[in-house]
């Protein structure tokens, strides 16, 4: 690790939305993704949400892993003190939405909460202790995991919409085809992967 | 050492995280003190933000007529909102029609008030209050059908109309685990004080009347609210045509005992319909008021009388016996009160005896 050398955070921000995205090529945060994915303006919604929770999560996570985990050396307990941290950012979130963007906080209704296990989320916090990203590294790598995810939601979204009238298969209506849309757009994404990489 | 260490930072941990969560319920789940301004001005209110506008409402003693208690399921709480109440919900959607959402038209068990809201309610509304009565009595009238006498609350008075029904909220029972609400018109007179009385036919399979009839004992609190309706006694017609079925009789007895009562100079003609001598109630009564008041006049009809009863008044269709009786519509007004088969079958003929549709009052159920 020591010997590798500094990723510059921009190439972070653009690798995490388009070569690594966190949907297309390390799968997390599927629930959402497949079951929030019939609307565009929903998804579109649910994109902004979790990129928000993405930062603010990672930023305090990023502060307790500094200030709190290292220090006292409780590197073991990191899962649970991050999945504290995100179910309270959560949870405030949530207040501020049912306060000034009453709409989207009834359109993403049970999934808003559902964030706090959106795998995604946690995913970033571990990947940024497992690859030893510094503070700035740690915020655009969550900005960009955020922004990619939401570009993977928003374009699956508007993909679905398109297709709503069509006729499929009756075996491969709703999910089945998701998937299907899904792997075809991680083929594409990869398209992007000559041109920086991060792995 | 090392569990205390443990325990100690994960409780700090949560601790800290608590307290960031419950600071910011109180930052933003605190609307503060809100108006809501009804019918332009006509009323203001200062409420405390946060709750449903339909709670909100009736904690300021203005009861939106509501059977679901607030979930979203009967639909009845309907208010024209003006401004102020948001988005509409999708909670709210299937209750509502397009021409409702282009007026306004909102849940008010499901719009929050968050803000300044300006709402507009029939005026009607503002009269209606809430009374826990106590059951004073229960009179079997005909094998399915019962009279209650409910007191009131001591020192409370309800201000009606004769005619205008009441709303009885049952309790959880048996099966049933959600509460109704259901209207009954009133059949006592307004000017009685302290109590009121109901009429209430056992529905086979009713939730309400089954609860009424069933369950609910002498010395039992029965919630209420009212008054209701625009079923009542108007001042255009000086003969009354009064035509009731089963226990439609009841806000045809408040209107006559209001008649009477106020001297009010108006004739009064009233056909009561049965099918056999076992469905009638209270002849005896209004035979008696017959005798005793000369412009009171009081026609039961059955329609199959059974052989062995010893019938000597009208025979047929309560529709035949109308149209016997009431030849023309010179300054007449009609109420009727009943099945809507009963209401529209007599409507029909009262027109064609010139009957226009503002001379026709009714109350269906």
């Amino acid at each position: 690790m020591e010997a590798s050398p500094v990723i510059s955070p921009f190439v972070i921000f653009f690798a995490s939305i388009f070569t690594s995205n966190m949907i297309l090529s390390n799968f997390l945060g599927m629930c959402s993704y497949i079951s929030v994915s019939n609307e565009y303006k929903t998804a579109s919604g649910l994109g902004k949400a979790v990129t928000l929770v993405m930062i603010f999560t990672t930023a305090a996570n990023y502060a307790a892993y500094r200030f709190f985990i290292l220090p006292l050396g409780l590197d073991y307990l990191r899962f649970i003190i991050f999945i504290l941290i995100i179910a309270a950012s959560v949870q405030i979130i949530e207040l501020v939405m049912d306060r000034y963007f009453q709409e989207l906080h009834l359109k993403l209704g049970i999934f808003l909460p559902l964030i706090t296990v959106n795998c995604a989320i946690l995913g970033i916090s571990l990947f940024m202790i497992i690859r030893n990203y510094n503070f700035l590294q740690s915020m655009l790598f969550s900005a960009g995991s955020g922004l990619g995810w939401w570009l993977a939601i928003s374009v699956l979204a508007a993909i679905r919409e398109k297709m709503a009238k069509t006729r499929l298969p009756k075996g491969l209506e709703g999910p089945g085809i998701t998937f299907i849309i899904t792997g075809i757009m991680a083929l594409a994404f990869i398209g992007f992967s000559g041109i920086f990489s991060i792995q | 050492m090392e569990v205390l260490k443990t325990i100690i930072s994960i409780s700090v941990m949560a601790s800290l995280l608590a307290l960031l969560v419950v600071i910011a319920d109180k930052l933003l789940n605190n609307y503060g003190e809100c108006s809501i301004d009804i019918n332009k001005g006509s009323r203001i209110l200062k409420v405390q933000g946060g709750t449903t506008l339909l709670s909100a409402l009736s904690l300021q003693k203005i009861f939106i007529p509501s059977a679901c208690g607030g979930k979203a399921t009967c639909g009845l709480c309907k208010v024209r909102i003006i401004d102020g109440g948001g988005v509409i919900l999708p909670t709210e959607e299937p209750y509502l029609t397009a021409e409702e959402v282009k007026n306004g038209m909102r849940l008010s068990c499901q719009v929050k008030v968050k803000r300044d809201i300006k709402i507009s309610i029939p005026e009607e509304l503002f009269s209606i209050r809430q009374f826990k009565t106590k059951v004073a009595r229960i009179t079997q009238m005909t094998h399915d059908i019962k009279e209650f006498e409910l007191v009131l609350p001591d020192s409370e008075t309800i201000t009606f109309k004769a005619g205008q029904y009441i709303q009885v909220l049952s309790k959880p029972y048996d099966k049933i685990k959600e509460p109704v609400s259901r209207a009954y018109s009133i059949a006592s007179v307004p000017s009685m004080e302290g109590k009121l009385e109901i009429i209430v036919r056992q529905v086979p399979g009713g939730i309400c009347t089954s609860y009424m009839h069933q369950y609910l004992k002498v010395g039992d609190e029965l919630t209420l609210s009212g008054p209701y309706g625009d079923f009542y006694l108007r001042e255009t017609g000086k003969e009354l045509v009064m035509i009731a079925g089963g226990s439609g009789l009841a806000p045809i007895k408040s209107i006559v005992l209001d008649v009477i009562e106020r001297n009010l100079d108006r004739q009064m003609t009233f056909f009561f319909g049965a099918v056999t001598m076992k469905d009638l109630y209270y002849v005896d009564y209004f035979r008696d008021l017959e005798r005793k008041y000369g412009n009171f006049r009081y026609v039961p009809a059955l329609s199959k009388p059974a052989p062995e009863e010893a019938w000597d008044g009208e025979i047929g269709l309560i529709t035949n016996v109308v149209e016997q009786h009431v030849k023309d519509a010179n300054d007449k007004g009609a109420y009727l009160c009943g099945s809507p088969g009963m209401i529209n079958a007599c409507i029909n003929v009262l027109k064609k005896n010139g009957f226009t549709d503002d001379m026709i009052y009714f109350d269906k159920f």
